[in-house]
């Protein structure tokens, strides 16, 4: 090497920009060069202005018993009402949050464990209903022909083409086995009657 | 009306639903004009936000129109033109009042660790968001604001997260002026994060990605140097030898939970859901970063633990800091910078979807298709 590395002396880099050559390249450049000038600066701003016109806000009305971490002293003011708890899931959910806080990893592998028992829990519902699950249209796989799949990836040193390929795996595998399994079942009654 | 609702991993669909009743008296109701796919949306579609409920409506970036307003609202009146932050939060809690808006605690029963976030899993408060025809939208005397008339409506709908999340990256680094920094991941948030560095004194901005459509993006739309880490064995070493091996003053983490890069990380986190995503993002900016330097992270992490080398950041002296952004702080400053030329926050759209076409949206962009960098979701059926 023909000069030293920088991390062994104390200099600084060579070859910086200089701040007029950055301000003519580039529009705006360093027009927030103060740190102490910048939108959330300082972080914490007490008694900053925020439009509220209460102390405490109103509550909104509980129509069902709220899920909640025990982490809270109470149940919020205001809070999300979309997909009220139902089903196994919804007592798997509700179990989480009544037993684990939000500091306890079965608190949050429950959950995850909730969510997959609701997805096949509302799968096998819909069966029922006129608009059953459909993988093709939810999946918007019909998009890898109208907007160039092929295209999009070959050629393209796309990193995730190496495990993109365990995708339609890990998202049709199921939905095999379980028709695999309806197949069976069927065949077996079949059989005995 | 229509919403976009989640079926579970992968599967989403477009169905009819109730609009959404005043709930509360300081609740408007927007008929949602312009919304958009975040990439933080994709942790949710792959199923790996705990507690993401089938029947939910995604969509925290959303603009429109006020259709119904609760009796104690005082600033918006039906017909307002509005943009609404992807915060929901109270404005008079312990953390909103010092400005903590991303923060607050009056607004998320399930969690106390992460504040409201419309659309985004009851994790999260348990709020439908906007990709639907209408939405519920709380505290709208603290939250939304009047779009200017001077705006123009792609650039409001970037504004309700991308652009202020990018900005708020930026600033998290403390950039002083010629520092060096680096951002991983050149999407929406990675591409404004880089031109936002600029705009704080950067001396050198580099861009890190692995799709070469958005590293384009990054260096026409952001004035970056960038690398496709495809292209090396290893990237943290390369960012060294680029760096006279010392490494960069600043890192922003762009990227989030599901970081390509590491085979072993994405199968382990992403598919098999063994740790809370795959944190190669965060543990290349560790390494990449100078000692004694920053890394910023408003890539969206979710509450499950990840592989994470603290070591390495304890040993380096690193300054770590992230958060989600507290969208209304950022907002008169990015007008003005909108105002004068120096953003164009539109610039970085690429696809309009009719929310009835959203499945094949959602999955265009996740697969990244058709050379996409951000989706918006427009009304209307076709």
């Amino acid at each position: 090497m023909s000069e030293a590395a920088t991390p062994y002396t104390a200099g600084k880099s060579s070859g910086r920009e200089s701040a007029e050559a950055l301000r003519a390249r580039i529009p705006g450049w360093g027009v927030d060069l103060d740190p102490a000038d910048r939108p959330s600066f300082p972080r914490e701003q007490p008694g900053i202005e925020t439009g509220a016109h209460w102390d405490f806000p109103e509550r909104q009305p509980e129509s069902w018993p709220r899920e909640r971490s025990i982490e809270h002293a109470m149940l919020p003011p205001v809070f999300g009402t979309s997909a009220p708890p139902k089903g196994a899931s919804g007592a798997i959910r509700k179990y989480a949050y009544r037993k684990y806080s939000e500091g306890r990893a079965a608190h949050w592998l429950l959950l995850i464990a909730g969510d997959r028992v609701d997805a096949w829990e509302e799968h096998l519902k819909s069966l029922a209903t006129p608009r059953p699950d459909n993988p093709v249209t939810e999946t918007g796989v019909l998009s890898e022909s109208s907007r160039h799949g092929f295209r999009s990836r070959m050629g393209r040193r796309r990193v995730d083409t190496k495990h993109s390929w365990l995708d339609p795996v890990v998202v049709g595998g199921p939905w095999v086995l379980a028709g695999l399994g309806a197949l069976g079942a069927v065949r077996a009654l079949v059989r005995r009657s | 009306m229509r919403a976009m609702v989640y079926r579970g991993p992968y599967k989403i669909r477009v169905e009819e639903k109730d609009i959404p009743k005043i709930e509360h008296p300081n609740d408007v109701i927007v008929r949602v004009t312009t919304g958009a796919i975040c990439g933080s949306d994709l942790h949710l579609y792959h199923g790996m936000m705990p507690d993401t409920r089938v029947g939910m409506t995604f969509g925290h970036e959303f603009v429109g129109v006020v259709h119904e307003v609760g009796p104690s609202v005082q600033k918006l009146a039906a017909g307002d033109r509005v943009m609404v932050p992807f915060n929901v939060y109270c404005g008079s809690c312990w953390f909103c009042s010092r400005g903590l808006y991303s923060n607050c605690h009056n607004v998320n029963p399930n969690a106390t660790a992460v504040g409201g976030i419309y659309g985004y899993s009851h994790t999260c408060g348990g709020y439908d968001g906007g990709q639907a025809e209408f939405v519920r939208v709380p505290f709208a005397d603290v939250g939304p604001s009047k779009i200017p008339d001077w705006m123009d409506e792609e650039d409001a709908v970037l504004l309700t997260d991308a652009l202020p999340t990018g900005y708020f990256g930026a600033q998290l680094g403390d950039i002083v002026e010629g520092d060096t920094v680096v951002v991983f991941g050149a999407g929406p948030v990675g591409l404004f994060a880089a031109k936002s560095a600029w705009l704080m004194g950067a001396g050198r901005v580099i861009v890190i990605d692995h799709l070469e459509y958005r590293l384009e993006k990054a260096r026409s739309f952001a004035h970056a140097e960038t690398y496709n880490f495809g292209e090396y064995d290893d990237i943290v070493v390369h960012l060294k030898k680029a760096t006279d091996y010392l490494g960069a003053d600043v890192v922003i983490d762009a990227v989030g939970a599901e970081a390509d890069g590491n085979f072993l990380q994405h199968v382990t986190g992403t598919k098999l859901k063994l740790q809370g995503g795959s944190p190669v993002a965060l543990n290349w900016a560790i390494d990449a970063v100078r000692k004694g330097g920053t890394v910023s992270v408003v890539g969206a992490y979710g509450p499950i633990f990840s592989a994470v080398k603290f070591g390495d950041a304890v040993n380096k002296g690193l300054t770590l800091r992230m958060n989600q952004c507290p969208v209304k702080r950022q907002w008169p400053r990015l007008f003005d910078h909108i105002r004068n030329g120096y953003l164009k926050p539109s610039d970085i759209v690429t696809h309009r979807i009719p929310l009835e076409h959203i499945a094949e949206g959602y999955h265009m962009f996740s697969a990244k298709l058709d050379d996409c960098i951000k989706p918006l979701i427009v009304a209307g059926a076709s």
